[in-house]
């Protein structure tokens, strides 16, 4: 008895400790200035070096964490008890989260580098005037391809991923409305599509794809293509420009029939403790040399004219990340289609998921 | 005086029960009835026996099942042989000593070991099979899952294998049993109580994978733990992932009832994840 009643006291002392050393190292971060925010962004979405320099030039100290989709990040924001005070999710999400009331709305003047931004990703349907969001980074989805893999393929139509040739090669990403859109697209139909016979065609033809598909993962792609462990995958532009960075063989191709044409923004979520910070870190990441740092860095296209303006033309005059506007006109921004539909996107993903092994 | 007292130690327990055992299964009931706009119905259970999700449940045994499987046919032998070396307690860690290493990192490993470059397809082409993809098959997703869950399954079969009397086994062989006799006979239903629970042990758990789904069998494989984080994560519809998680519950009644034990001779369950 004796003895368990002196390890709990030991514990218990062990525990008060560890916890004053936490609160205490707390404090030493939090009073170094003029106190912190916490950032919410998508994973390897930010050159860390840009970070630690806001975080000196503004003594504003920055807490980082990652989610992996805008449905986790919106239900993640709206159960509270966290304190995010910059998000990054895209278009759609947006025009949810707005619905839902769960955004600040944006203090323009205290942005003035928002004149750094091409003002063709201002003003944008999902969020008229920029009331609650600030551009960050726009793309594509498309295919990214080895052609040392290959014998040849070229992937200037989506029904080229259904070439026999291709088995076992493609990885395709993780996404219901990515994958399901591709379907859509593949078939010449909007891939906002609500048609229950046009969802169902699409699915049924993706069922099809099966034989050629090696996986439907993530973040992992990036690496899987790098090693050259597959030759061709349904990705983003951004994970492809990843790619290439690393493996100079890799292309990238957006097909004819039309893609997705994305835009992540800048938001400040409800949950937001620190406004002024957060506008503060908005305006730092749209400052030019900042953008460009970051862009070269992350790999997807910037919206930011003035940091377009600093980088190696020979990346900013690409085409397949910077498509110029009248191939811009074939792409569709994903539309909010609601939870319902969003429902049975899912539902016709999993049954394209169960089919593929047999 | 020790029955008076006794009420009072209980306590803890049961509010630990009441607050984070049956709490959250009656909230799992409950959303199960509730649609997308928090309307009562019972469509989600429809739904449930209507479309994909059947065939799902289905998959998902088939799979768990081969898991169990293989990995009893693993682990007997081996918790047999534990009980005859001489430094048990040094075996028996090292057998424990991975399951304390995280899930994703082990995971993880495994795409790099079993990837086209990886030792596993050197090995291969080494001896003249030439490289095979590994990853994402259905090979991968047992064999990596087999790995998870093999010592919870070795645990509580050698502690019922440890604590058979010897002398019962010389008396069956005195007796004139073959030794394959003496194991049917003897052995193997006194230490049945074992297997039991490694079967819960793993079993269970196998049912609801999602991590090891989706990075080595590249969301080939789906199991209901797939769908339930879909539901809650990317389609919001907390009613339909409860209403899955509701049969999972389920499934792991019965299954704890087909492997349940009347008396405490078997062994002490192994952690599970």
């Amino acid at each position: 008895m004796k003895s368990i009643i002196q390890t709990s006291v030991a514990i218990l002392v062990v525990c008060a400790l560890l916890f004053y050393g936490v609160s205490a190292l707390e404090k030493s971060s939090a009073t170094s200035g003029g106190g912190s925010i916490t950032i919410y962004n998508w994973g390897e979405y930010i050159d860390p070096e840009l970070i630690t320099q806001f975080e000196e030039e503004t003594n504003i100290n920055v807490v980082y964490e990652t989610f992996d989709s805008n449905e986790a990040m919106m239900t993640k924001i709206e159960q509270g008890g966290t304190s995010y005070d910059v998000a990054m999710p895209s278009e759609y999400a947006i025009e949810k989260m707005k619905e839902n009331d769960l955004l600040i709305p944006i203090d323009q003047e205290k942005i003035p580098n928002l004149k750094n931004i091409d003002p063709y990703f201002l003003d944008l349907p999902f969020d008229p005037g920029n009331e609650y969001s600030i551009p960050y980074f726009w793309g594509t989805v498309g295919i990214a391809f080895n052609p040392t893999l290959l014998e040849g393929q070229t992937f200037e139509s989506w029904d080229d991923l259904w070439d026999p040739s291709l088995e076992q090669e493609v990885i395709i990403v993780d996404g219901a409305r990515e994958v399901i859109g591709m379907g859509l697209n593949s078939l010449g139909y909007s891939l906002n599509s609500r048609d229950a016979s046009e969802l169902r065609e699409a699915t049924d033809k993706l069922k099809t794809l099966g034989p050629n598909i090696k996986a439907v993962i993530g973040d992992e792609i990036v690496e899987m293509m790098r090693r050259e462990e597959a030759a061709v995958a349904l990705t983003w532009s951004g994970q492809a420009a990843d790619m290439m960075f690393v493996n100079e063989n890799i292309d990238f191709s957006v097909p004819e029939e039309g893609s997705n044409l994305w835009f992540d923004n800048m938001v400040i979520p409800k949950t937001s403790s620190n406004v002024d910070g957060a506008h503060a870190f908005i305006n730092f990441m749209l400052d030019a040399e900042a953008a460009a740092q970051n862009t070269e860095y992350v790999g997807y296209s910037t919206p930011n004219q003035a940091a377009v303006a600093l980088m190696d033309p020979e990346v900013t005059g690409d085409e397949r990340f910077y498509p110029p506007e009248e191939l811009r006109e074939r792409l569709e921004v994903y539309e909010n289609l609601g939870l319902e539909m969003l429902g049975i996107y899912n539902e016709l993903f999993l049954e394209f998921k169960m089919d593929m092994e047999n | 005086m020790k029955n008076n007292s006794r009420p009072l130690y209980m306590v803890p327990y049961y509010l630990w029960i009441v607050l984070f055992v049956i709490a959250p299964i009656v909230l799992i009931g409950y959303y199960s009835f509730l649609d997308l706009d928090g309307k009562f119905t019972l469509d989600n259970y429809q739904n449930y026996f209507s479309s994909v999700y059947l065939r799902l449940t289905l998959s998902s045994f088939w799979y768990a099942f081969l898991i169990t499987f293989f990995s009893i046919l693993i682990a007997y032998p081996t918790a047999y042989w534990l009980t005859k070396t001489k430094h048990k307690q040094l075996w028996l860690l090292l057998i424990i000593i991975p399951s304390w290493i995280n899930l994703l990192l082990k995971t993880y490993a495994y795409i790099g070991i079993f990837g086209l470059y990886g030792p596993a397809n050197k090995f291969l082409s080494m001896i003249g099979i030439g490289e095979q993809q590994i990853l994402f098959t259905d090979f991968s997703f047992i064999f990596v899952s087999v790995y998870i869950f093999i010592p919870f399954m070795i645990l509580p079969i050698f502690n019922s294998l440890d604590k058979l009397n010897p002398a019962l086994i010389d008396a069956s062989r005195d007796l004139g049993a073959s030794s394959w006799m003496t194991f049917r006979k003897v052995v193997f239903p006194l230490a049945i109580n074992g297997v039991k629970s490694g079967v819960q042990a793993v079993f269970i758990p196998a049912l609801s994978l999602f991590v090891i789904t989706r990075l080595i069998a590249g969301n080939k494989v789906i199991t209901l733990g797939t769908a339930i984080e879909q539901q809650f994560l990317v389609t919001q519809n907390w009613g339909m992932g409860s209403t899955i998680a509701v049969f999972l519950i389920l499934f792991m009644f019965i299954i704890m009832m087909a492997t349940g034990q009347k008396d405490k001779g078997g062994a002490e369950h192994g952690k599970v994840k």
